[in-house]
């Protein structure tokens, strides 16, 4: 197995673990759009006792600042992420369906495919069928659709 | 996984593919399909008075039209919800953005399901 291979493999190994200790110590499934709902809702709501969800988010924040700035330049070969460059249409409108979406379907990759798929749940083994099947049909479709997108505007502009 | 062109790469199945994200899936499910097993068999969590699991079995409409949504989306966006907040730390608008959007969605449907059993209640 080669080292880009072994990365993404210790990295899957790592979000299972982290899944796994959510659910031994706290009882919760790590579902993150779930968690993010439920860390706004409740801090809106003004209920209490809700932290592990915000302390869970943050813990996810953390971790990333540690592996950018401090693992992975010092691993061989591998770089600074590079920056994601998208237009503010494109990130709001695929953050937005993404927001519909796991809140109708009750989850996403994390919770319908981490641990859905984990608890053997045939109902996350459905969703994760589906969202795998759509996802690669936008991005298969995505050239013709964007330029039908920019197209349309300049033609109504 | 923060970098969305990698999971771009990996929805492309046409293009130029990029497995490394079904490795990732992959080792992560092979943890919890072995280690859920003895945990959800506990009595209860170690920190916890209860598990707090999903109760729903059936496949309905909403979760396959959710799921279909969600997929469009993170194929737009090249972010699922993870991976666009441990890219927060990138310090560029764009997985920001999405978390609005994502916020924003999120709200929508909310608002849209409150006002459904609402009608749904309400005497005639």
């Amino acid at each position: 197995m080669d080292w880009e291979t072994s990365r993404a493999l210790l990295g899957g190994l790592l979000i299972g673990l982290s899944a796994t200790l959510l659910l031994l110590f706290n009882g919760r499934i790590a579902g993150i759009s779930g968690m993010v709902n439920g860390a706004l809702s409740s801090a809106i709501a003004g209920r209490g006792g809700e932290a592990w969800r915000w302390l869970f988010l943050f813990g996810m924040v953390a971790g990333g600042y540690l592996y950018e700035y401090g693992l992975a330049p010092s691993l061989p070969g591998v770089g600074p992420t590079p920056p994601p460059e998208a237009t503010a249409g494109v990130m709001l409108l695929g953050g937005g369906l993404v927001g519909i979406g796991t809140r109708l379907g009750n989850g996403c990759t994390s919770g319908h495919g981490v641990c859905g798929l984990g608890r053997l749940s045939l109902r996350s083994l459905v969703a994760v069928v589906t969202f795998m099947a759509t996802a690669i049909a936008t991005v298969l479709s995505r050239g013709t659709w964007l330029d039908t997108a920019s197209g349309l505007t300049r033609h109504l502009v | 996984m923060i970098d969305r062109q990698r999971i771009l790469g990996f929805l492309d199945i046409a293009g130029d593919w990029d497995s490394s994200l079904l490795f990732v899936l992959g080792g992560a499910v092979g943890v919890t399909v072995i280690a859920f097993r003895p945990v959800l068999g506990r009595s209860r969590p170690l920190l916890a008075e209860r598990f707090w699991l999903p109760i729903k079995q059936t496949i309905d409409l909403p979760l396959i039209a959710g799921a279909a949504i969600f997929g469009v989306g993170w194929g737009i966006a090249g972010y699922c919800p993870g991976p666009a907040i441990a890219a927060l730390v990138l310090g560029r608008p764009s997985p920001a953005l999405f978390l609005l959007g994502l916020v924003a969605g999120s709200a929508a449907h909310g608002l849209f399901e409150t006002s459904m059993s609402r009608s749904r209640t309400e005497p005639r």
